[in-house]
């Protein structure tokens, strides 16, 4: 009872990235809070995943193992997980903002009557004063939020509704590694007959095709990122160079693709990817909300822009002002004689 | 097959393209300066309705969104598109609602409406990113949902077959009638008003406006049943008041943050050759890059 419970998405038998760091940040609020950390993965042949998220500092998983939960479709997985939390009654259960956990979390916190914040991009603990009720509600969970398509930050609570529901977008948090040498814990393995119905099978997956990313752009040291700026997609092909010398990845903002630049998985910003590398290079982006929620916990951020005045400079640690056709080719020249 | 379509709209403040003359002279927003549009991925879902209905002749699809009077403009954009009948929920109660909230609301509007087969709505309103009210409201109709739709592949013996996008994917799935589908952006875009469907609904109205509209106007309404849109109430829904807006959210706005980004100090370069060289030189050194 009243501990953190976390949605371990898996991809195959291997847990999300996400799910792994919402356990990281889920030990830091349940040692801050004195309670326990509970991680639950629905799925079928899932032995490996004790030995993937222990180490990060769960202290006891629940297993659904069943050739029926996998691949994930809604209706079971929200009967298994609505009963579960009945059952352990956790006061905050976190899910990844993935395609999953924003499909899924609705839909639980519509059964159970709690609220749930939707694309957290932080999370604290605090009080709440309410004024009306005259009185102060202590250690609530704060969901983080940008909306009004990133133009303002949010802290949404749930004073009264249990558990504090969260989704939170993939690569915010970061990962820590709690305990190294610890492969299992207290493992509960359940039988899943006990929590779902026929009538949850009812949605069947005919075909499914996977085609792995691309670009590891989430993870790329080096980003050069283009926006509209770049006038062309000839012009923004120069990025996919200065990015190969650089041994970097290309990204770019939305406008960018809307006009043909290059493909969506690179999208960085408020409805694409957040990305925090060493290195960002911004070319042609002028510097819209949406994209900078996206970008500005990056290490270094380089700025080419003809406008000397463009929002994204103010951000910048270098700023180039000039043609991006003009400077790119320079940048390029120039690095390949040094190194 | 017959089959009635229920279909989700949102009014929304157009944030995609917050321009110069929407920014206030702190770096915070004007919202006010933002135009009121149709929530594009309701865009989407209204295409995919008025798709089903074109390869199921008489068929007929209902509207519904909830908002304050002047979302009536939407109902009416929704006719001009080819939806056949728009119904407004508005009232003081809803307000402040967050998706639990709307969902309830929305529900029983839904209940109201009575006999349907599909419900249909985007994927998620731009003002807000939840992506929630839809599955919600599967969930309290009893429906299972389908989210993230791209293409109905097939309609036939109750049965549908939806293309969704998933991570890094797509994904073909069943399911029986009835049921709820969000659809994303990436479905097919809306087909655009159609003139003579402009010419004939312009006039389209809830009963408020028309209490407003002079009497030339009232006139012209009494020979077309078409043109009156429905405008429910929560008592017209039989809604439980401490379930809707503000009172029956769960989750309270704690507090709300403008972005202003503070200016950092930085170093300014030129196009020209030796100052791209002095920068790569800087950064190789400080490794930054290489």
């Amino acid at each position: 009872m009243n501990n953190i419970l976390v949605y371990c998405e898996l991809d195959g038998a291997r847990v999300a990235e996400v799910s792994l760091e919402l356990i990281s940040k889920g030990r830091e609020l349940a040692d801050r809070l004195g309670v326990s950390l509970e991680a639950v993965a629905l799925g079928h042949n899932l032995s490996s995943v004790p030995g993937q998220v222990y180490p990060y500092g769960v202290d006891t998983l629940h297993l659904f193992d069943d050739e029926r939960l996998a691949p994930y479709t809604t209706l079971p997985h929200a009967s298994v997980l609505c009963k579960l939390i009945k059952e352990e009654e956790p006061q905050i259960f976190l899910l990844g903002a993935t395609v999953i956990g924003r499909d899924l979390a609705p839909r639980i916190s519509s059964t159970l009557h709690c609220g749930l914040t939707a694309d957290c991009t932080a999370l604290e603990l605090g009080d709440f004063e309410d004024k009306k009720a005259g009185e102060t509600i202590e250690n609530l969970l704060y969901s983080i939020r940008p909306a009004f398509g990133g133009n303002i930050v949010a802290t949404i609570v749930n004073p009264y509704h249990r558990p504090q529901m969260a989704t939170v977008r993939e690569g915010v948090m970061p990962l820590h590694v709690v305990r190294p040498d610890v492969t299992d814990g207290n493992t509960v393995h359940h039988d899943i007959n006990a929590y779902v119905d026929n009538s949850d099978f009812i949605v069947k997956i005919l075909e499914r095709h996977i085609q792995p990313a691309e670009n590891n752009l989430k993870s790329a040291p080096i980003v050069v990122a283009g926006g509209y700026g770049m006038g062309s997609k000839e012009n923004f092909d120069m990025l996919f160079e200065l990015a190969r010398v650089l041994h970097g990845e290309v990204g770019a903002t939305r406008a960018a693709i809307d006009a043909g630049f290059t493909t969506h998985d690179r999208q960085i910003g408020q409805t694409g990817m957040t990305v925090r590398p060493k290195v960002y290079i911004a070319c042609g982006i002028s510097g819209q909300v949406q994209h900078i929620t996206g970008m500005q916990e990056s290490g270094i951020i380089i700025s080419v822009n003809n406008d000397p005045d463009a929002p994204i400079n103010a951000i910048a640690d270098y700023i180039i002002t000039g043609n991006v056709e003009e400077v790119i080719p320079k940048l390029i020249t120039h690095y390949q004689q040094k190194s | 097959m017959k089959l009635h379509i229920i279909v989700l709209a949102k009014q929304v403040p157009d944030t995609r393209n917050v321009g110069q003359q929407a920014m206030n002279a702190d770096g915070t927003i004007n919202r006010s300066a933002l135009p009121a549009i149709f929530n594009p991925e309701d865009l989407n879902a209204l295409e995919q309705a008025l798709q089903i209905k074109e390869a199921n002749p008489g068929s007929s699809i209902t509207v519904l969104t909830m908002g304050p009077y002047r979302a009536a403009d939407i109902l009416r954009e929704a006719l001009y598109r080819g939806a056949d009948e728009g119904v407004l929920l508005t009232d003081r109660a809803f307000a402040g609602a967050d998706t639990l909230a709307t969902s309830y609301a929305i529900a029983s509007a839904i209940r109201k409406i009575g006999s349907y087969d599909i419900v249909l709505c985007g994927r998620q309103a731009i003002d807000g990113d939840t992506a929630q009210v839809g599955p919600q409201v599967a969930q309290q109709l009893g429906l299972p949902q389908i989210t993230y739709s791209r293409r109905i592949a097939a309609l036939q013996d109750g049965k549908i077959t939806v293309e969704r996008s998933i991570e890094n994917g797509v994904e073909l799935v069943e399911a029986p009638l009835p049921l709820l589908l969000t659809v994303d952006g990436s479905a097919a875009a809306c087909r655009p008003c159609n003139a003579y469907r402009m010419l004939r609904f312009h006039r389209a109205a809830i009963p408020t406006e028309q209490a407003t509209a002079d009497y030339r106007y009232k006139q012209s309404l009494s020979s077309d049943e078409a043109l009156s849109l429905k405008e429910w109430s929560l008592a017209d829904i039989n809604g439980d008041a401490t379930r809707c807006g503000l009172a029956g959210s769960p989750t309270k706005v704690r507090k709300v943050e403008n972005i202003i980004f503070q200016a950092k100090e930085s170093k300014r370069f030129s196009a020209d050759d030796d100052d791209i060289k002095s920068l790569v030189d800087e950064l190789l050194a400080n490794h930054t890059i290489g």
